[in-house]
């Protein structure tokens, strides 16, 4: 199949990135969309031309690595698909495709498709762990979780971290993602006696990130390819809520935003 | 955007007031708020198609219970003005979270009245001190001299210019627009959701603000209709 691809070019964050297009004649339909991304960048290469830049890893659709915007839809049209699970065939012969990295503040850009997602780290950093003493390990069934709430918190923890969720938001908000983080550890008893202080500083260090503000609208859950539900964000709310109006301790310290440092560093 | 290393005295409220969840919570109650006096207001208004004595009477009656009046209307104040400065601030936020935007973006899931929320809010603003102005304090009536007290009467000579009630009519539909994704928004925004609740809370929302566009725009129709002169 035929298909027209306009991808984004940036060659370094300080320079002004452009669209360049480039007609592909030989798609294979049951290629993946990085893989029609592979097959462009060696032509580019055997033209002697620089290769599209594009981040990716398991090719799984388990690693979060991968994503950019497919015709105005993140990971593109097909639900709960990563781009790296994406075959061609859904595609018209002849289509054009606008492809564009993340867009968020608080997702700098790196180069063509990439862009920095080290504020996710930063809101993980802040609260998305458990503090358990090591050694050895615990004998089954000493914790009982329930399979309703064990459900909850795997569909919660389905979260790959790629983003899509702040680039399908009209406010760039990151509200699924900590979200997601939140419910999953908060609802399980090894991550019960940490809730509430979990709450307050993943919330904090997510609007210490340039993230904007959730208005409820739900384009993250649809873009999200791991269809973390929408109730996440809900759970999000109520701890902290619960955790503002009980908390005992100091407010919650955070770290300095990824904007503010991968600027520096230049 | 800088580190925000808050202090340990840091009062909670602040706190929480500058987080955009903390926020959130503010416009829900403030919105639960305004939303109890769409529904008395509409209750009252509804009185009209009993005639003039029973809607003067209890304009009236209002009146004679003064002081509760003003209470009911600084709180209403107060809700409107934390209501728009949240959403002034957020708004402002979410408008520096993405500075570049995407030459394409399609919405996917999304309903047209929570994308255009931003654009119901001030519209329905504009129309609330209008229509102030003109029932209220009966500054602007036009074609008509406003009666202190007669309110039977400033309400047909009102609704029977008709752009006043078009403009009524298209305002009080945005405010169903408002409602329709504020209705249940609110209950996200303080933590209330549930796979099966959240679905019937959706369409309630929808029913309940498809009513009480109906029940508004039932008034300005009638005057026009010449069912009540």
């Amino acid at each position: 199949m035929k298909l027209k691809l306009k991808i984004w070019r940036q060659n370094t964050r300080k320079e002004p990135g452009t669209f360049i297009s480039y007609t592909m004649d030989n798609v294979d339909p049951e290629m993946s969309m990085l893989e029609c991304l592979d097959v462009l960048n060696e032509t580019l290469t055997e033209k002697g031309q620089e290769p599209v830049a594009f981040e990716h890893d398991c090719r799984e659709g388990i690693c979060g690595s991968c994503g950019f915007m497919i015709n105005g839809v993140a990971h593109g049209p097909e639900r709960a698909t990563t781009v790296c699970q994406l075959t061609m065939r859904h595609f018209k012969d002849g289509q054009e495709l606008v492809i564009e990295p993340w867009r968020a503040a608080a997702f700098p850009s790196i180069k063509d498709l990439i862009v920095d997602r080290r504020a996710f780290d930063h809101i993980i950093e802040s609260g998305g762990y458990i503090s358990v003493s090591t050694g050895q390990a615990p004998d089954g069934n000493t914790h009982l979780v329930g399979k309703e709430i064990a459900d909850r918190a795997m569909d919660a923890a389905a979260c790959i971290g790629c983003g899509a969720c702040v680039a399908a938001c009209p406010n760039a908000s990151a509200a699924l993602f900590t979200g997601a983080k939140i419910t999953h550890l908060g609802i399980l008893p090894q991550g019960k006696p940490e809730r509430d202080r979990r709450a307050l500083s993943m919330v904090a260090q997510m609007n210490a990130e340039p993230f904007g503000s959730c208005t409820n609208i739900g384009e993250c859950t649809a873009a999200c390819p791991k269809e973390i539900p929408l109730e996440v964000i809900a759970t999000m709310n109520r701890d902290y809520l619960y955790a503002s109006c009980s908390k005992r301790e100091d407010a919650a310290a955070t770290i300095a935003p990824v904007a503010e440092y991968s600027a520096n560093r230049r | 955007m800088s580190a925000t290393a808050v202090g340990p005295r840091q009062n909670r409220a602040v706190t929480f007031w500058q987080s955009t969840n903390g926020k959130k919570v503010v416009m829900a109650v403030t919105g639960a708020m305004m939303f109890l006096f769409v529904i008395g207001h509409l209750l009252g208004n509804l009185q009209v198609f009993e005639g003039p004595a029973k809607i003067n009477g209890y304009s009236h009656f209002l009146h004679t219970i003064g002081e509760v009046l003003w209470i009911v209307r600084i709180t209403l104040i107060v809700a409107i003005i934390l209501h728009i400065t949240a959403t002034v601030q957020l708004a402002l936020r979410s408008k520096k979270a993405r500075p570049i935007g995407y030459s394409r973006k399609e919405a996917i899931n999304s309903s047209y009245a929570s994308r255009t929320m931003y654009w119901s809010g001030p519209i329905v603003l504009a129309f609330i001190i209008f229509h102030l102005l003109q029932f209220t304090a009966g500054y602007i009536h036009p074609e008509a001299a406003f009666v202190e007290g007669d309110v039977y009467h400033n309400l047909v000579s009102g609704f029977s210019v008709w752009w006043v009630s078009a403009w009524y009519i298209f305002a009080i539909t945005l405010l169903g627009f408002h409602l329709r994704h504020g209705l249940w928004s609110m209950f996200q925004s303080v933590g209330l959701a549930h796979p099966r609740h959240t679905l019937v809370l959706k369409n309630l929302a929808l029913l309940i603000a498809t009513l009480i566009v109906l029940g508004y725009i039932s008034i300005p129709i009638s005057v026009l209709l010449g069912i009540v002169k």
